[in-house]
């Protein structure tokens, strides 16, 4: 299997094309969005702004093109990596700030998001997307949740279980895997001997697609395909986004120390936001005025998201016996009076 | 080795008296939360047209269909991953893990996320998860088979632990259960699935917060949960026999544990000795010594006592197993012993 791609690395788009230009061009500011906020969370970061910070830069496409193929009503479960996938299905950027400044605000999601916690226990959430998509179907509603994983978390016996559940009850998810060469420091040919990670869909009998990663329309396309599958009724997808992790694991990281500082020179060629401009332009819909102007934009956004994340009150010490019970235990209350008087 | 079905039993008829066994308690908790709420449904290894492997489910696969009692494939991680997702999208799922020794492989799922995802989403997410299995030996199962591990889960915040050791409480547990908000484990002594006792009366709902004093006494506090209760019961009417006078205490919820009424059994026996089918080393008896030992040293005679299993894997052998395990003819002693007669 080869990539499935609509967007040459030059910006060519193939023909036929899956994607107007107004969803092309809605995807283009989401992506924009996705790197400024990783690029400028990064250096909040390193300003000591926020805590452990995982960037995704170069996995944009992959995040938002996945993203954008949900429905309103649909559901998000994401793991640390997919802080643009979160972004594009609605968390504010200010939200986004104060959960990764580690301040219990940041945690705590609109009600009517639908976007679960960033987990961290690799692969554990595969099957949490298996129960919301089940619930779905039990309570009459038509929801699909996507679910994301990386190269490494696909040797998890999480990830099997959860393919081979999902497929069983043909629950109504699609799996993404952000193929993007590394976990950590050990590389994807260590990590397994059939790099073509959607070739196992085939051993659970439900369909497997790869896709440029790099490519918005490829992924939104392939997508938007797996979701209908779902709400159809025909059960869930296992796409691989072939992508690169141009950035640290996180930014406790220093990648220097088990790559060569050129190893992800060619995937600079294949940036996904500049390739979606290049297609922009190539439309005639895009021009560097444009382009200034979506910029300043943004830009504003996350001077906005700062100052708003910055005026969030101090967490009280006590607050953190405060929901680990529904109603705080007798235990729990003693907690939260020594730590309220300090 | 086969490992199948441990006493299986045929299908007791329905009883006119109020009497009932622990397994017919537990099996109408299930049908009657079923038949009330929707959101109810139950999942696990040989839950439907087998009936479970304790022979709880018998009958249920017939009035609710195979949505509502779902055999699944044999993956512990991915039926309670899967019920935890359900629980957070709607649902009240009850998932049985056949016994304890099992539901190891779930451990991530229960910890990092059953027990987590209420502090991690700032309050958002519930997870309004049943989690059922049975635990301890005495039937010659073996080392893997046979472990009392609820003391572990009980050393979780986040996670409600209860284990029913009377007819009543083992169907009258699971109602509360399932409306309660917090992951809720249910231990159910596999000794006890036979027992015959009072039935549930649905005038006299029972709580998931107290301990109960199942016999009051003068003398010594027997203290202990599920499994053991009726060696104690036992082992406090031969007492009784030689002139000593033994309160019973059932704790019935392993977490939170109800303190208060330990310390007034405490506090007017002055005695005490802790029956518990764990392992000693970090068992739940030694918390509930160190409550003890916290709070109401003074009120202590005499050094507390610990009647447990023994440190080692629990033998296959009848004759070994019997030795390894706690006997009333082992709490009678032990209970002399603290009050001073032998
Ligand atoms: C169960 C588990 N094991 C180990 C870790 C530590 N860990 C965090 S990220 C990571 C690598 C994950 O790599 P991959 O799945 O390829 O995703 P990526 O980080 O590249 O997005 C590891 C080993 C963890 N979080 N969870």
């Amino acid at each position: 299997m080869e990539p499935l791609r609509f967007i040459a690395e030059d910006g060519a788009r193939a023909d036929p094309f899956p994607l107007s230009p107004e969803e092309l061009t809605r995807g283009y500011r989401e992506v924009v969005r996705a790197r400024v906020f990783d690029e400028r969370a990064l250096t909040l970061q390193r300003q000591g702004k926020l805590s452990v910070y995982p960037p995704y830069k170069g996995q944009e496409a992959a995040q938002v093109g996945a993203a954008l193929a949900l429905d309103p009503g649909d559901w998000l479960v994401p793991s640390y990596r997919e802080t643009a996938a979160a972004l594009a299905c609605g968390l504010s950027m200010s939200q986004a700030i104060l959960y990764w400044r580690a301040d219990p605000a940041g945690w705590r999601y609109p009600d009517d998001l639908r976007v679960l916690p960033f987990y961290i226990p690799i692969a554990t959430q595969l099957l949490h997307a298996v129960g919301v998509a089940s619930a779905g179907r039990y309570q009459g509603e038509d929801w699909v949740a996507l679910t994301f994983i990386g190269d490494g978390g696909s040797s998890e016996g999480d990830f099997h279980e959860a393919l081979n559940f999902a497929a069983v009850f043909q629950a109504p998810m699609v799996m993404v895997v952000q193929n993007n060469g590394w976990a950590i420091s050990v590389p994807t040919e260590k990590q397994m001997r059939n790099p073509r990670i959607a070739d196992r869909a085939a051993g659970y009998g439900i369909p497997g697609v790869v896709v440029d990663g790099n490519d918005l329309a490829a992924v939104w396309h392939v997508t938007r395909e797996a979701v209908a599958r779902a709400r159809a009724g025909e059960g869930p997808t296992l796409i691989e986004a072939v992508t690169y992790r141009v950035g640290p694991h996180t930014s406790s990281d220093d990648p220097g120390r088990y790559r060569s500082a050129d190893a992800g020179a060619a995937w600079l060629a294949r940036d996904p936001v500049s390739r979606l401009r290049a297609a922009l332009e190539g439309l005639g819909v895009w021009d560097d005025a444009r382009e200034e102007a979506l910029r300043a934009e943004i830009a504003e956004e996350f001077a906005a998201a700062v100052r708003e994340a910055d005026a969030a009150p101090e967490p009280e010490p006590q607050q953190i016996v405060e929901q680990v019970f529904e109603t705080m235990t007798p235990d729990a209350r003693a907690a939260w009076e020594v730590l309220r008087r300090g | 080795m086969t490992v199948t079905t441990p006493d299986r039993p045929q299908v007791a008829p329905e009883s006119a008296t109020a009497t009932t066994t622990y397994r017919e308690a537990v099996r109408e908790a299930i049908r009657a939360a079923m038949r009330a709420d929707d959101r109810v449904f139950l999942m696990g290894e040989d839950v439907g047209r087998y009936g479970g492997c304790y022979a709880v489910s018998m009958g249920l696969l017939e009035e609710f269909g195979e949505e509502r009692i779902r055999d699944t494939p044999l993956s512990e991680s991915a039926f309670v991953g899967a019920g935890i997702g359900a629980a957070m999208a709607g649902m009240r799922p009850i998932v049985e893990i056949m016994t304890v020794n099992f539901s190891l492989l779930a451990l991530d799922q229960i910890l990092n996320t059953a027990a987590t995802v209420l502090h991690m989403s700032g309050g958002l997410f519930n997870v309004p998860l049943v989690i059922r299995m049975a635990t301890g030996g005495g039937r010659q199962l073996a080392a893997q088979h046979s472990h009392s591990l609820e003391g572990w889960y009980a050393h979780i915040p986040g996670l409600k632990v209860v284990a029913p050791g009377t007819v009543e409480d083992a169907g009258g547990m699971l109602a509360p259960a399932l409306t309660d908000p917090d992951p809720v484990l249910i231990f159910e002594n596999a000794l006890l699935y036979n027992r015959e006792g009072p039935a549930p009366d649905p005038e006299r709902p029972v709580d998931l917060v107290h301990a109960a004093v199942r016999r009051p006494g003068r003398d010594v506090s027997l203290i202990t949960y599920g499994g053991s209760l009726h060696k104690t019961l036992e082992a406090a009417e031969a007492l009784e026999q030689s002139g000593i006078s033994a309160e019973v205490i059932d704790l019935r919820v392993l977490r939170p544990l109800d303190t208060e009424t330990v310390l007034a059994s405490v506090a007017h026996t002055h005695r005490v000795v802790l029956i518990d089918e764990g392992w000693k080393t970090g068992s739940l008896a030694a918390e509930v010594i160190a409550r003890i030992g916290e709070r109401a040293f003074y009120d202590l005679d005499v050094p507390p006592a610990r009647v447990c299993s023994a440190e080692v894997p629990l033998p296959y052998a009848k004759h070994l197993e019997e030795a390894a395990l706690p006997s009333v003819e082992r709490i009678v002693a032990a209970a002399r012993k603290v009050v001073g007669g032998g």
